[in-house]
């Protein structure tokens, strides 16, 4: 059998871009009233083997722009493109066979084991009522060792911890062999050690496989170490995009985040911001 | 790691195939006129080998006549509502879901009383009026699942507690259409709407009926064995179904389709039969897992186990009269239900 990477790795598109263009979106209940919020135009590109982090206080839009690349909303204005190809008008098959998303767990309705939460990343490969072949239950093997989870195999989704249960889920994501791969908010609940763990998982993905990694979060540290770009948003606008160095602006920041802060620059040569002691010192 | 295999499932079917085997032949034999399990199995070997005319005796009349055709539409039946109440329960990610509590068996009757009604009144041949019937009753069980369906909806998700409110509010207003429509019914109709809206099978039916409803079962229930795998998806939900490539549309016109088929078909035959759908799918969730391409058919077998077990006692503890099926299902259901949800909670 071939490595666990090379199984993994998208030999179809090693090159892959995508490209944000110009895109917006607006909520509304009534058509006939002002939307309740909107995101406006917003553009970034990133290439094969980058890491995106989208950072913004609650409700700035980051959820929305996932939504966007990911194809599930459709944009008001602008496209999104992956390889050219708009995402929203992809087939659900075809948008889940090139964009795997790993959201904020949702409770499964009946119990199911690790190794079949992960098979189901072959859902968009297979046919209707094909059953698992050798080769889907090798990729998802394979997957499971990459994110070091093989000891999960046949544990319960219900009965292991919230890290535990992130891996497997990233897991499963790794099975859909995507191009792109989106993470809303994945070390939400995770201690520093899974953060940490997990983020250096996503690190070794974005450069083994050739992913793209757009990851949305509000761990302004770990997103500086872990990401090549940042988009910074603010109440439905995005106000930067650009390298760690370029974004962790003090002034932006404060402005940004609304909290006393200072930024320097951490042994690892990128920025670091650290909140001033006071009140809402607990809140970065 | 032991994902399903073709092999695997098949082995499960034919054991799940041989207890219903054992299931019919004890209720062929029980019942208010006794029969010897040796004269059974002689007239079975014969009747399969379609010699029918050597049959021995005064008991083949009872037996191919009157208990298998019943025992045939309890399998039927049976299979249908747990079918029904499986791809429910996993389409609405609803453990409670099934035809009866949903409202949709209610407002099938709704729909199969309607056509009773109105029958007289439409010049139609006895065959295409025999039909009305079931068509009456799917699209009653179609219009109360969509109805359900919209009322349960809250901000563009399905609200688990809403949606299971809104089921039992329907099937208690249903109700009351029912008492009222049956005041309209004339007073020969009135006496078996009574016994078959708790749920009975000693009705024969009329042959294109049941040609109707057997073709009717294969055709829903293999639309909905083709979204097995979809449904599998859907217990972590809509959204996450989506992103692994789930056309959640499809799924749900043809799971609400087919399931009101089913439903439609059962009640317009056996009237409101409760707990099947609902219990059934547990169960055997509980011993094959909640792989929906081994728990479909899996509760296909055992909604029929069920079924023909509960019509045997219906049809002998009470011998030589008889209760409504759908009584024996609640006095059963309802008990082993209360126990399911308290383990369920430990």
């Amino acid at each position: 059998m071939s490595s666990a990477a090379k199984n993994l790795a998208t030999a179809r598109h090693t090159d892959t871009t995508l490209s944000v263009e110009q895109v917006s979106y607006a909520y509304s209940s009534n058509p006939a009233q002002a939307p309740l919020f909107t995101l406006e135009a917003t553009s970034l590109q990133a290439r094969a083997g980058e890491i995106v982090a989208i950072l913004g206080p609650n409700a700035c839009g980051k959820s929305t722009l996932l939504k966007l690349i990911a194809g599930s909303l459709a944009p008001l204005s602008g496209r999104v493109l992956l390889d050219g190809a708009p995402t929203h008008t992809m087939t659900p098959r075809v948008r889940a066979q090139r964009i795997a998303m790993v959201q904020q767990e949702s409770p499964l309705l009946f119990p199911s084991r690790a190794w079949e939460f992960v098979l189901q990343g072959r859902h968009p490969y297979s046919r209707t009522l094909r059953f698992e072949s050798e080769e889907d239950i090798t990729i998802a093997r394979n997957a499971l060792a990459q994110v070091g989870a093989e000891h999960l195999t046949d544990r319960w989704m219900d009965k292991i911890s919230g890290g535990e249960k992130q891996r497997v889920i990233l897991a499963r994501a790794l099975t859909q062999q995507p191009v792109l791969l989106l993470l809303d908010e994945p070390t939400l609940h995770l201690d520093i050690a899974a953060q940490v763990d997990l983020l250096d998982a996503l690190r070794r993905l974005a450069s083994v496989n050739r992913y793209i990694v757009v990851v949305v979060t509000h761990e302004l540290n770990l997103a500086a170490e872990y990401a090549d770009q940042i988009a910074l948003l603010q109440r439905g606008r995005c106000l930067r995009v650009g390298p760690p160095s370029s974004v962790y602006q003090r002034e932006l920041l404060e402005q940004v985040f609304q909290t006393p802060l200072t930024v320097e620059t951490g042994p690892s040569g990128r920025p670091r911001v650290n909140v001033w002691a006071g009140p809402a010192a607990e809140r970065s | 790691m032991q994902p399903l295999t073709l092999q695997r499932l098949l082995v499960r079917c034919v054991a799940l195939a041989g207890v219903l085997f054992v299931v019919v032949v004890v209720a062929l034999k029980l019942g208010a006129v006794p029969v010897s399990l040796y004269g059974l199995a002689q007239d079975l070997i014969r009747f399969a080998f379609h010699r029918t005319s050597a049959l021995s005796s005064n008991y083949s009349l009872i037996i191919f006549d009157i208990r298998l055709p019943r025992i045939l539409l309890g399998i039927f039946v049976g299979a249908s509502l747990a079918v029904a109440g499986t791809s429910f329960q996993a389409l609405l990610r609803n453990p409670l879901a099934d035809p009866y509590v949903l409202g949709v068996s209610s407002g099938a009757a709704v729909g199969a009383i309607l056509a009773v009604i109105i029958e007289p009144h439409l010049a139609l041949s006895p065959e295409a009026a025999t039909l009305l019937t079931p068509l009456g009753a799917f699209l009653g069980a179609l219009a109360t699942i969509a109805g359900v369906y919209l009322l349960g909806r809250r901000n563009g998700g399905i609200d688990s507690n809403t949606l299971l409110l809104s089921g039992i509010i329907t099937a208690s207003f249903l109700s009351a259409i029912i008492i009222f429509l049956m005041n309209i019914l004339t007073s020969r109709d009135r006496g078996g709407m009574a016994f078959w809206l708790m749920g009975d099978l000693s009705t024969p039916l009329q042959a294109n009926l049941s040609w109707v409803i057997r073709v009717g079962f294969f055709l829903a229930a293999a639309a909905i064995y083709t979204t097995a795998s979809d449904l599998n998806l859907l217990l972590a939900g809509e959204k996450e179904a989506m992103h692994l490539g789930v056309d959640i549309k499809r799924v749900r016109i043809v799971v609400y389709v087919a399931a009101s088929i089913l439903t439609g078909l059962a009640v317009s035959v056996s009237g409101t039969i409760g707990y099947v759908g609902l219990l059934v799918p547990h169960l055997m969730r509980l011993i094959f897992g909640s792989d929906h391409r081994i728990l479909l058919p899996a509760a296909a077998f055992g909604g029929a186990i069920a079924v023909v077990l509960a019509d045997m006692l219906a049809r002998t503890v009470v011998a030589p009269g008889e209760l409504p099926v759908g009584a024996m299902t609640a006095l059963v259901g309802a008990p082993l239900f209360i126990y399911l949800l308290r383990r369920r909670m430990t």
